[in-house]
């Protein structure tokens, strides 16, 4: 039988706010532990939450970005739970009146799994909701041999570290909108994408500032109703979230091919082993008891705010990459590329509008500088020597065709990388000025002709691809730098 | 003179006029306190050290400068209810799950006392986590009425309405989630205000219910009550429910004319079976009232039956979130078990008293999925009827006049066995902070075995001031606040 696959995903993202969501603390990673909280974020008795304003504007950016309605009223709540790494025993969240609702991204759809065949056919998937909340604090397990001031009874220990306990997260909750583990990872990548235009989360996956949790069921392909479904967790980079939809669905069809039932129940993903484990099934399942949170006014936004807010957004991927298509003639798949990052769709423009030439400066940014930063571990340009003004002065080169296309995105371009030189002073110094002289040009034609007189025989007697043996052997003899044009135009007129 | 039985606004005349020390008069509170302390037992920790380094500084500020206007309370003995975090000094809620706790922060009420000079004489019992009409719930001891040391002082503030009706203090400070300054003022026979929601900052105030909870002043005069209100009140950045209102000078309305004042009798609240001794003293002080120009109107506050059963349904669920807290991971108490449920389990069933884990489960049930909508939700639109059942009828009256309590104080373990009897003593209190709206209490007579009565005033929200002005001229037009136990 034919199975179809629904998922829907959770996805904490969080913010990139200077302090915590309900207090002054730090929020800056990687400090020793326990060094970045106060009365209010470790839950003394006693102590009031107090909404820091940045979080609520992060929160309705992104709901505006991505098509949502931001209601004019909406209330915290919370979500009761014991565990140790959260002080309060519960979690301020939000439930049944979140900040945004209904909202929507489009994604790139994907038709047989392989979507770039399908390029630019795209599809929506539906945000059911955005909503502000506190992170919990970490747990750190240590047995009683390593745990400090030992341990007796051969007990285990562990550690609680509140650092991160009030660090403000924005719960992204899709509709089950999605079809295949592929369309999932297209959704966290334009999600990932939309959060860094909007600088309001850094989107990097393993250090766990976006998170993602899968409801994932299957059910035979063209009927209505969804299957069973399964939460799976700890979804922690676009990989695993691939392959972890990709084992849970297979699973799922496993199980009822087999004539079984799929379990309601919450999953988590092993990475190591490639597979997913029951962690607790519905019967086990936390009744969270959320109601209202007393300590915290609802949250009442203000039509003049939230024009502001919405008059200060950045253009949006989507929309700039459309631009880039009618504005400057580039292809699709170019665009997409180029706007994934708001930094190198920036950098691209830059060069453009100083005159660089876009399809070219596309073709280097998308080979060169993008191979480039995969080869030596950097995430973006301004990593690099590379400046918008290398890629003009390149440009001009090409177009007054002072060097070669090649020579320009290979030789060039990693000298730039290497040492931040004008391209024009790189040409000078080794020598690459293409050689656009016919004088020049003629005589090396003649040259490798008479040096292979069998092959200029063959090439008379009619074996024309000959032809690119003879360009070959002129370039070598030129060290590449002859204008291949000319050179292919002056051969052909003396093997005629 | 016995300094100890004075107000602030005296000891202040005393102390500007330099006709006494500061010293003098913390020295004459622990003279009182030596004395009756061991009856009365209002103190879960005393804090001689501390209010001497106090008294000591006070006297320098007041040596120092000329005008005392910006430190009204500069050299002022006054106790804390033990549910106010005051840094470095233990504060227990009178539970034993909180036995050694010593908050490293300063609740914003104490902060304000002690900017304007105050001492602080020592933390006061109540019911655990304020959760109580009797102080009876104490997890330490019991504490006594001053004017019957065999009767309960009520509560939960029984601590600081005994020390300040006792003369262990000159004033106190109180909170009140369903009755808990106004009936122990009451049984007491001394003042006490809950002010309207939002009116004085939570921050550092142990919660209970979040929805409810109001610290006030409970005082031996009016003009007490208002001058502490003065320091107390007005919007913290720390409390987002607290009101960005200016605060009137509350004093201001101390001693002012009533005439044309309306009172609102309700009739809900006089009912068949009230003891007669206080049937016949609140009509009295109505009367009185009259008498100086009040026009009394008969009233209706149709939801008040609901009051009760909707305020344990509301402060349990809440009650039942703020304590979750107290697990024996961070501070205070920890019973290690096997494993973590365990150790979770075991220092909250020896940490938590029976009433503490009774509210617990009431409120975790009226939570729980499947039974929200018909406990946690409906109780919510009950409370919104309460609400709207005040705001009509101050659209008629500028006060409501009321019996604090419906009975005076009542003998220790008399109702213990039974929750529920308890909970009704609660029943004129409850519906105030359902609505939100400040009340005060205060003596209006003594029963034949000469306990102390409370008439309650509730006003408009934000209005303190026509209640204060009201009780002012009551105050004055009668004898009642003057009288004290014999201890």
């Amino acid at each position: 039988m034919k199975y179809e696959a629904v998922i829907g995903l959770e996805v904490h993202a969080q913010m990139l706010t200077d302090t915590k969501i309900f207090c002054g603390c730090s929020t800056k990673f990687g400090s020793e532990p326990n060094t970045q909280t106060c009365p209010v974020c470790i839950g003394m008795p006693g102590v009031l939450p107090v909404l820091n304003k940045k979080t609520l504007e992060f929160t309705i950016k992104t709901g505006l970005a991505m098509n949502c309605n931001i209601p004019s009223y909406s209330r915290f709540a919370r979500k009761n739970y014991f565990y140790p790494d959260l002080p309060k025993g519960y979690q301020i969240s939000q439930y049944e009146l979140p900040i945004c609702e209904y909202g929507y991204v489009e994604i790139v759809k994907d038709v047989d799994t392989i979507y770039v065949l399908n390029d630019g056919e795209t599809k929506k998937i539906g945000i059911t909701r955005i909503h502000m909340e506190e992170d919990a604090g970490k747990n750190i397990h240590e047995s009683a041999s390593s745990a400090r001031g030992g341990g007796s009874g051969g007990g285990n220990y562990s550690f609680v570290d509140l650092n991160r306990a009030g660090v403000p997260l924005m719960e992204i909750v899709s509709e089950p909108d999605i079809r295949s583990p592929d369309e999932a990872v297209e959704y966290m990548k334009k999600l990932r994408t939309i959060l860094r235009y909007l600088g309001v989360c850094d989107g990097n996956m393993e250090q766990g500032s976006l998170r993602c949790d899968a409801n994932v069921s299957v059910k035979p392909a063209g009927q209505k109703e969804f299957g069973v479904k399964t939460e799976v967790k700890n979804l922690n980079s676009f990989k695993f979230v691939g392959k972890a939809l990709d084992y849970e669905i297979r699973r799922q069809i496993k199980v009822l091919e087999d004539g079984g039932k799929v379990v309601q129940e919450t999953r988590l993903w092993d990475s190591e082993r490639g597979i997913t484990e029951s962690m607790r099934i519905k019967e086990e399942a936390h009744d969270y008891r959320y109601f209202p949170e007393p300590d915290l006014v609802p949250i009442v936004v203000d039509q003049r705010w939230l024009d502001e807010i919405r008059a200060s957004l950045p253009e949006l991927p989507d929309i700039k990459r459309k631009r880039f298509v009618s504005e400057y003639g580039l292809p699709e798949h170019d665009a997409d590329l180029l706007t994934s990052e708001k930094s190198t769709a920036e950098f691209f423009e830059e060069a453009v509008k100083q005159g660089a030439h876009p399809k070219n400066t596309s073709n280097w940014i998308m080979t060169g500088v993008f191979n480039y930063l995969k080869e030596h571990d950097k995430k973006e340009i301004s990593e690099t020597l590379l400046k918008p003004i290398h890629l003009v002065n390149l440009s001009k080169l090409v177009e007054t065709a002072e060097v070669s296309g090649t020579m320009a995105k290979t030789t060039i371009l990693y000298e730039i990388f290497d040492t931040g030189k004008m391209p024009e002073e790189i040409v000078k110094e080794k020598g690459l000025v293409q050689i656009s002289d016919t004088g020049e040009i003629e005589k090396a034609v003649d040259d490798v002709i008479a040096k292979h007189p069998k092959e200029f025989e063959r090439f008379r007697a009619g074996e024309e691809k000959l032809i690119g043996f003879f360009v070959g052997q002129v370039m070598k003899m030129t060290r590449g730098k002859a204008n291949p044009q000319m050179v292919n135009e002056l051969l052909k007129k003396k093997l005629s | 003179m016995e300094l100890y039985r004075q107000t602030i606004s005296e000891l202040r005349d005393l102390l500007d006029r330099k006709e006494v020390s500061v010293k003098d008069i913390v020295s004459s509170i622990y003279q009182r306190i030596d004395a009756v302390e061991e009856k009365v037992k209002a103190f879960v920790t005393i804090t001689e050290d501390k209010a001497l380094k106090m008294a000591e500084d006070a006297q320098k500020k007041l040596d120092s400068t000329e005008k005392q206007s910006s430190k009204s309370l500069l050299g002022i003995p006054i106790s804390i209810k033990d549910n106010m975090c005051t840094k470095g000094i233990r504060t227990t809620c009178s539970s034993k799950i909180l036995y050694n706790f010593i908050p490293p922060y300063e609740s914003t009420v104490t902060s304000r006392l002690i900017e304007q000079g105050y001492v602080l004489i020592g933390k006061t019992n109540l019911d655990e986590f304020a959760m109580g009409s009797s102080t009876e719930n104490s997890g330490f001891h019991v504490t006594r009425n001053p004017w019957d040391l065999e009767r309960a002082p009520g509560g939960s503030s029984g601590g600081s309405a005994a020390a300040v009706a006792s003369d262990e203090c000159i004033a106190a400070l109180g909170s009140d989630t369903g009755g808990s300054i106004r009936q122990p003022a009451s049984l007491c026979g001394v003042v006490g205000l809950k002010p309207t929601y939002g009116r004085v900052s939570r921050y550092g105030l142990v919660a209970f219910a979040s929805s409810l909870d109001q610290i006030g002043p409970i005082t031996k005069n009016v003009r007490d009550a208002a001058i502490l209100m003065n320091i107390i009140s007005g919007h913290d950045p720390f409390d987002s429910t607290s009101a960005p209102l200016p605060v009137p000078d509350f004093t201001a309305v101390i001693g002012s004319d009533i005439k044309g004042i309306r009172i609102g009798i309700p009739r809900e609240y006089f009912i068949e079976g009230m003891d007669k001794e206080i049937d016949t003293s609140i009509k009295d002080a109505i009367r009185k009232l009259e008498s100086l120009g009040a026009i009394p109107v008969e009233v209706s506050l149709p939801h008040t039956g609901y009051a009760v059963a909707t305020y344990y349904v509301l402060a349990t669920s809440e009650a039942s979130s703020n304590l979750a807290r107290y697990d024996g991971v961070k501070y205070g108490l920890r019973a290690e078990g096997k494993d973590l449920i365990d150790t979770y389990m075991n220092s909250r069933a020896q940490g938590f008293g029976a009433e503490v884990k009774r509210r617990i489960m009431l409120g975790t049930y009226a939570l729980s999925s499947g039974y929200y909508e018909a406990y946690y939700r409906k109780a919510q639109q009950v409370r919104t009827l309460i609400k709207k059942d005040f705001e009509d009828v101050f659209k008629v009256v500028d006060v409501i006049v009321t019996p604090t309590s419906p009975t005076s104080a009542f003998n220790i373990g008399e109702k213990t066995a039974d929750p529920l009897q308890m909970y009704l003593s609660d029943i004129f209190t409850i519906s105030v902070n359902l609505a939100g709206v400040p009340g005060i209490s205060i003596p209006c007579g003594f029963t034949s075995n000469n306990l102390p009565i409370g008439l309650q005033l509730i006003g408009k929200h934000f209005d303190e001031e026509s209640i204060l002005k009201l009780a002012s001229a009551y105050e004055q037009a009668t004898d009642w606040h003057r009288r004290r136990p014999l201890l």
